[in-house]
């Protein structure tokens, strides 16, 4: 063997090892509620906690909310830009960025400020106003993930002429982006989706901070007061995760194939 | 005179102090078949996108059937367009790429279908219909885009380099295709090419574009042999252009190198002593003295070009170099590189560019 394979099989393993050696220990360790044996006890505790399915419920129907408002604003915004706007890209890039450097526990401080009951716009006066606010803080945070991915699908069509040939066809925006541009960026979309889907599932901050009934503040406080659980918490989090990563792998080959020219 | 069907009045369009196409104006008849030919950056594609609406003119009037359509958006015109990269909706099948236009204008299903197998049987691929555009070729999907492109039964076909992306071979067969389709629909085409063997091919009329101007609007029998400027008879077609010395106006005499032709009735204008380009085109100047040629120049031939059915031949002529095709006659070699040669041809077939 040459040594440079034997070096790349070298890192490779210690890489692998520091990734799975942990999870390992976390599956074994959540199997391990039950003296002396190995049983799914931890796992039947936490799926049978009635906070456990209010909470995760609450978070996919915030993290369906969040993906329908980043398709709305995203989408047209990326189309846009690209048909029309294209020197406006780098400051939208710019922009879409600023959620990874600017910390969430800000933007939900300057949301309190902004949004409190006291506000011209009391979006935490009541319930539905900060489930609203919740919503739009992590379409917010998903916003760079939803931005590239829509604009990479974007990317492997000819979105003038394709845009051009449907109006000459008798097609207004409408139409056009319903019918020819999303269904041609739709594994794009679904992959934007799902990473959304796996942000706002875990998400503590802004929902702990806003005082909402999520997913992430429920593990936060079953990882402080549980042994067994929160390990158990970890692996039914991560198996979700995974799964919406393998959905984005298994959708991507049902994509439209293109034979237009790229842009 | 019949109204025009379309007519191109007086367009400018400039982007900030760039003008791109400068007081274009164009009368096209119902039924005609006009190609706009040219070099890059002509203004061709502009004036056509300006007729399909994807261009505002900054001035001037385009009119069809009578209805000024200049400030309509593209979806209002009932124009018909294909495109060079073919723009066939990836996500749609064969039937539903055509169907897309008749379904935007509200046309029932059954109606819809109806006229998508009758597009299909007009370009001969009635089995293609649950096709997707990836699985087809570039031919197929051109075919595609035209069917699609007519389906509506739009007032006006615009063809914007539709077969600069295909091969040599589907080009020709499809440029033929084109034509027919065109011819037994009756529908007004525009045809935005850079190559002039296409445009000859096809064409009623052809406006030869240079400088977002037109150089000249004519038949292609007209352009080739009768070109009316300088840029026309050298993008048109090969052509020899040999620098001559008036030597006699009234006689209409011009010496090229030390030889002299005359040129009688051609020389309108010029002096003696002026100095002229003279244009031939190769088919019309025989390697030889031929009868019915009524003038000829010598030279030495500089190189020889076997091509199979045509044997090429360059002779130079003093500092002029003349290019001519030969048939091949398989009892006759070529001529040898070196060898003098005598050219004729008929002073009449000889352009004076101005």
């Amino acid at each position: 063997m040459k040594s440079g394979k034997f070096w790349a099989w070298v890192v490779f393993i210690v890489g692998a090892a520091y990734f799975f050696i942990p999870l390992a220990a976390t599956v074994e360790f959540s199997l391990r509620m039950r003296r002396g044996v190995h049983s799914f006890d931890a796992y039947q505790i936490v799926l049978g906690d009635a906070r456990f399915q209010s909470t995760f419920l609450y978070s996919v129907v915030a993290a369906i909310f969040t993906i329908i408002l980043g398709v709305l604003v995203v989408v047209p915004a990326a189309y846009w830009i690209r048909l029309r706007l294209p020197q406006l890209r780098p400051v939208v890039e710019f922009i879409t960025l600023l959620p990874l450097v600017i910390p969430a526990i800000v933007i939900v401080f300057g949301y309190i400020r902004m949004y409190g009951s006291n506000s011209p716009l009391p979006f935490l006066g009541s319930n539905m106003g900060a489930n609203a606010l919740l919503v739009i803080g992590y379409a917010t945070l998903a916003l760079p993930y939803m931005y590239r991915a829509v604009d990479t699908g974007l990317r492997t069509i000819d979105v003038r002429t394709l845009t051009e040939a449907a109006q000459i066809l008798g097609a207004g925006w409408g139409t056009i982006i319903g019918r020819v541009i999303l269904p041609n960026v739709l594994i794009a979309v679904l992959s934007g989706a799902f990473l959304t889907f796996a942000i706002v599932i875990g998400e503590f901050t802004m929902a702990s901070l806003l005082n909402r009934p999520a997913f992430g503040p429920y593990l936060q406080n079953i990882g402080a007061n549980r042994a067994y659980e929160p390990a158990a918490l970890a692996i039914i989090a991560f198996a979700i995760t995974w799964g919406c990563m393998s959905l984005i792998q298994i959708l991507s080959r049902f994509a439209p194939k293109s034979s237009n020219r790229p842009n | 005179m019949a109204e025009p069907f379309l007519s191109i009045q007086h367009v400018r369009k400039s982007y900030g102090s760039n003008t791109v196409v400068q007081d274009f104006s164009l009368d096209v008849e119902p039924g005609e078949f006009v190609s706009f030919l040219g070099p890059s950056g002509c203004g061709k594609t502009t004036v056509l996108r300006m007729v399909a609406g994807f261009e505002d003119p900054s001035a001037g009037k385009i009119v069809v059937a009578g209805k000024d359509i200049t400030r309509l958006k593209p979806n209002q015109r009932n124009v018909g367009m294909v495109f060079q990269a073919y723009a066939l909706f990836p996500n749609l099948t064969v039937a539903q790429n055509i169907a897309f236009g008749l379904k935007v204008a509200g046309m029932n299903k059954a109606d819809a279908d109806k006229r998508v197998a009758e597009m299909l049987d007009m370009i001969k691929l009635p089995q293609m219909a649950d096709r997707y555009p990836y699985q087809l070729s570039g031919g197929q999907q051109q075919r595609i885009a035209l069917a699609r492109a007519i389906a509506p039964k739009p007032k006006l076909l615009l063809l914007d380099e539709p077969l600069s992306a295909l091969d040599a071979k589907v080009r020709v067969s499809l440029r033929e295709e084109i034509r027919s389709i065109q011819k037994k629909l009756g529908i007004t085409t525009i045809f935005v090419t850079h190559d002039q063997e296409e445009a000859l091919s096809i064409s009623d009329r052809i406006a030869v574009m240079y400088g977002g101007k037109a150089e000249q609007v004519a038949t292609p029998f007209e352009i080739y042999n009768r070109p009316a400027t300088k840029f026309v008879a050298n993008f048109v077609g090969t052509l020899n252009v040999l620098e001559g010395k008036v030597t006699d106006a009234a006689a209409g005499t011009v010496q090229v190198n030390t030889q002299e032709v005359s040129l009688k009735g051609k020389l309108n204008g010029s002096k003696s002593g002026d100095t002229l380009s003279l244009a031939l085109r190769p088919e019309a100047i025989s390697l030889g003295r031929q009868p019915g040629r009524d003038s000829s120049l010598t030279g030495e031939i500089s190189e020889v070009h076997f091509l199979g059915s045509v044997i090429r031949v360059r002779v130079g002529i003093g500092g002029n170099t003349v290019s001519l095709d030969t048939f091949n006659n398989s009892a006759t070699p070529p001529p040898a590189v070196g060898e003098k040669a005598e050219i004729s041809f008929s002073s009449g077939d000889m352009l004076v560019l101005h």
